[in-house]
């Protein structure tokens, strides 16, 4: 990534944006299963120590008592790794939240391949399928800092469940905080184009939008849309889209089952579309990851701009 | 092996532990470190084991439960031969053997894959119970982390343990009063832990995880009693044998820069 751009991980947002929110909403509360340090839910502690709670190593007990404390009225949100905050707890989440629809915000980090050197164990890229997959679950990826905390206060305002998906690497700010507007539900249209469309979500997005760069170099237009919801999708933008360019392309660090790939699929399939659109599903195909450095991870499964960029001119 | 040997052995595993941290700029000293001794008794006097043969069926099997304490588990198997110990700077990097948390598909004498904690218990339990139905004579060893033992499904497995009366299974916790938020008894207290594995109808020994004939005789009980598994509660010090990283949460999962690293190096070799 060139020099000058301001880098920030997400879970680093998720954590300032707690520490914000703490004053403007008294009743929160925040619990975590001995990750407060890399979860940054350490940073909500420092300032509001009476409203943390520490559940120690147990994430599925940790899921089932933030759902009875839902059910008093207030707000809580549980944080662990993605792999133990969607996959260790899934039944708990499923059942104790997603089906009484309780008041739980899941702020999941290091999730991804771009976790690193703790390698395949932690490397969490099936959380958007186990979580997309429960009714009434939303399910948001932010891409950068600015969109990270604004997704942790849309969270925060609206009523049930909430998956949250958060990274360990730092990642470029792409959206102006000033102006920037998120929206549940809501794609964001980063750049135009009318030869292709690229969905992407996630650390993705910085990558996609390199990428089309070198595309357009290329002579290729693409249509560059930020896909922060996974669920409920817009449908209407990415029909749009698609429509327009009838060649689309995801992008996700996710396995291409299940995650946003399958969403924009499951969606193109019953839309009215040029005839031959074609969907090309970019992720990390079926197989586990490895220890690595993120940087060196996103290379080795082509998920940087250089590999999507080749991926895409080659199809 | 004497006690001396023992601890020569023991200091070697740890300067392995610290290279490889410290090739890795990343990793988890702290436990690995608190459990050298264990490391080193389990693999060059307890189990039965050839480094020559590391599928062999009938060997002894080790669970670790406590998954990110691998450079330990690696660096013991690498100074017994398993594979080289220069091996040991290659962990964490892209396309290593010696992955973040252990791989029993990739590394030579691992048992079982493990590094999601609160696992390796039943994995543990599972081998031991097929050893029973099999009439094999093999014996189980896992480790597990004081911190870890909050995990519900450690008490699944041994409930399920006791109930089947599974004496070829010996569990060990490392209890060295810290997980990465700090005491375990601050975050959320597991104390008393002898007395819960008492309940769950487990032979329990109390042992300083640091003096090797408490070890042996803790083993040697382990084997004799019929009909329980056994539980060898450890007390132990975080990042034993390097002064700064000692009971010190934040050496649980960093690494050393290169002017620790010497420092390390030195203090352990100058242990012997
Ligand atoms: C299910 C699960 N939750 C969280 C983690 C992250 N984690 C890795 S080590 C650790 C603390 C372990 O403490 P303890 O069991 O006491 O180990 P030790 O002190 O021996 O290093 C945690 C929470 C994990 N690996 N698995
Ligand atoms: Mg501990």
């Amino acid at each position: 990534m060139s020099n000058g751009i301001v880098k920030i991980a997400t879970r680093e947002s998720y954590g300032n944006a707690l520490a914000e929110l703490g004053d403007e909403f008294k009743d929160f509360l925040v619990l975590d299963a001995d990750l407060a340090g890399a979860t940054k839910t350490s940073v909500f502690k420092k300032k509001f120590p009476e409203r943390h709670i520490d559940c120690g190593i147990a994430e599925a007990n940790m899921t089932g008592i933030a759902a009875g404390i839902a059910t008093t009225g207030t707000p809580v949100f549980i944080s662990s790794f993605a792999m133990f905050a969607s996959g260790r707890n899934f039944e708990q989440v499923r059942n104790s939240i997603g089906y009484p629809h309780l008041n739980v915000k899941i702020g999941a980090t290091h999730a991804g391949i771009t976790v690193g050197e703790d390698g395949a164990t932690h490397q969490c890229i099936e959380d958007l399928a186990l979580m997309r997959v429960i009714p009434g679950m939303t399910v948001i990826v932010p891409s950068d800092d600015t969109e990270a905390k604004a997704a942790v206060r849309a969270a925060l305002l609206k009523e049930g469940p909430v998956y949250m998906r958060f990274g360990r690497a730092a990642v470029p700010v792409i959206n102006d905080p000033a102006n920037y507007k998120f929206e549940i539900g809501k794609a964001v249209k980063l750049k135009d184009g009318k030869d292709i469309s690229i969905f992407a979500c996630g650390v993705c997005v910085a990558e996609a939008l390199e990428a089309a760069k070198l595309l357009e170099a290329d002579g290729i237009s693409a249509e560059v849309i930020n896909v922060h919801t996974i669920k409920p999708l817009d449908e209407e933008t990415i029909i749009a889209s698609a429509s327009k360019t009838g060649r689309v392309f995801t992008v996700e660090e996710h396995s291409i089952i299940g995650g946003l790939g399958s969403a924009v699929a499951e969606c193109l399939t019953s839309a009215d579309l040029p005839n031959n659109t074609k969907i090309t599903r970019i992720g990390v195909n079926d197989e586990f990851g490895q220890s690595g450095k993120a940087a060196e991870l996103l290379k080795f499964y082509k998920l940087d701009a250089q590999s999507i960029y080749e991926r895409i001119k080659n199809s | 092996m004497t006690d001396i040997e023992l601890k020569t052995t023991a200091a070697k595993v740890r300067e392995g532990i610290v290279t490889a941290v410290f090739s890795a700029a990343s990793g988890h000293p702290g436990g690995s470190l608190s459990a050298a001794d264990m490391y080193t008794y389990l693999f060059f006097e307890e189990m039965n084991i050839d480094p020559k043969n590391p599928r062999d069926p009938k060997r002894d099997r080790f669970v670790l439960s406590k998954g990110h304490t691998s450079p330990g588990y690696y660096s013991a198997l690498a100074n017994r031969g398993f594979f080289p110990v220069e091996d040991l700077k290659t962990f964490r990097k892209l396309g290593s053997y010696l992955q973040g948390h252990p791989c029993m598909n990739e590394t030579p004498g691992v048992d079982m894959s493990s590094g999601s904690l609160g696992q390796g218990l039943s994995a543990a339990t599972g081998m031991a119970l097929a050893g029973k139905l099999k009439g094999e004579d093999y014996r189980v060893y896992t480790l597990l982390g004081d911190g870890e033992i909050q995990e519900g499904q450690i008490w699944e497995a041994a409930m399920f343990a006791g109930a089947h009366k599974l004496d070829n299974l010996t569990v060990i916790v490392d209890n060295n009063d810290l997980q990465i938020d700090g005491r375990v008894a601050d975050v959320c207290n597991i104390y008393p832990i002898d007395k819960k594995f008492e309940a769950f109808n487990f032979n329990v020994i109390n042992i300083d995880g640091h003096d090797f004939a408490q070890i042996r005789d803790a083993f040697a009980k382990a084997r004799e009693t019929k009909g329980m598994p056994t539980a060898i509660i450890m007390k132990t010090t975080k990042g034993k044998g390097v002064s700064f990283m000692e009971d010190n949460a934040g050496w649980h999962g960093k690494a050393p820069n290169a002017e620790e690293y010497e420092k390390a190096i030195a203090e352990i070799r100058s242990a012997i």
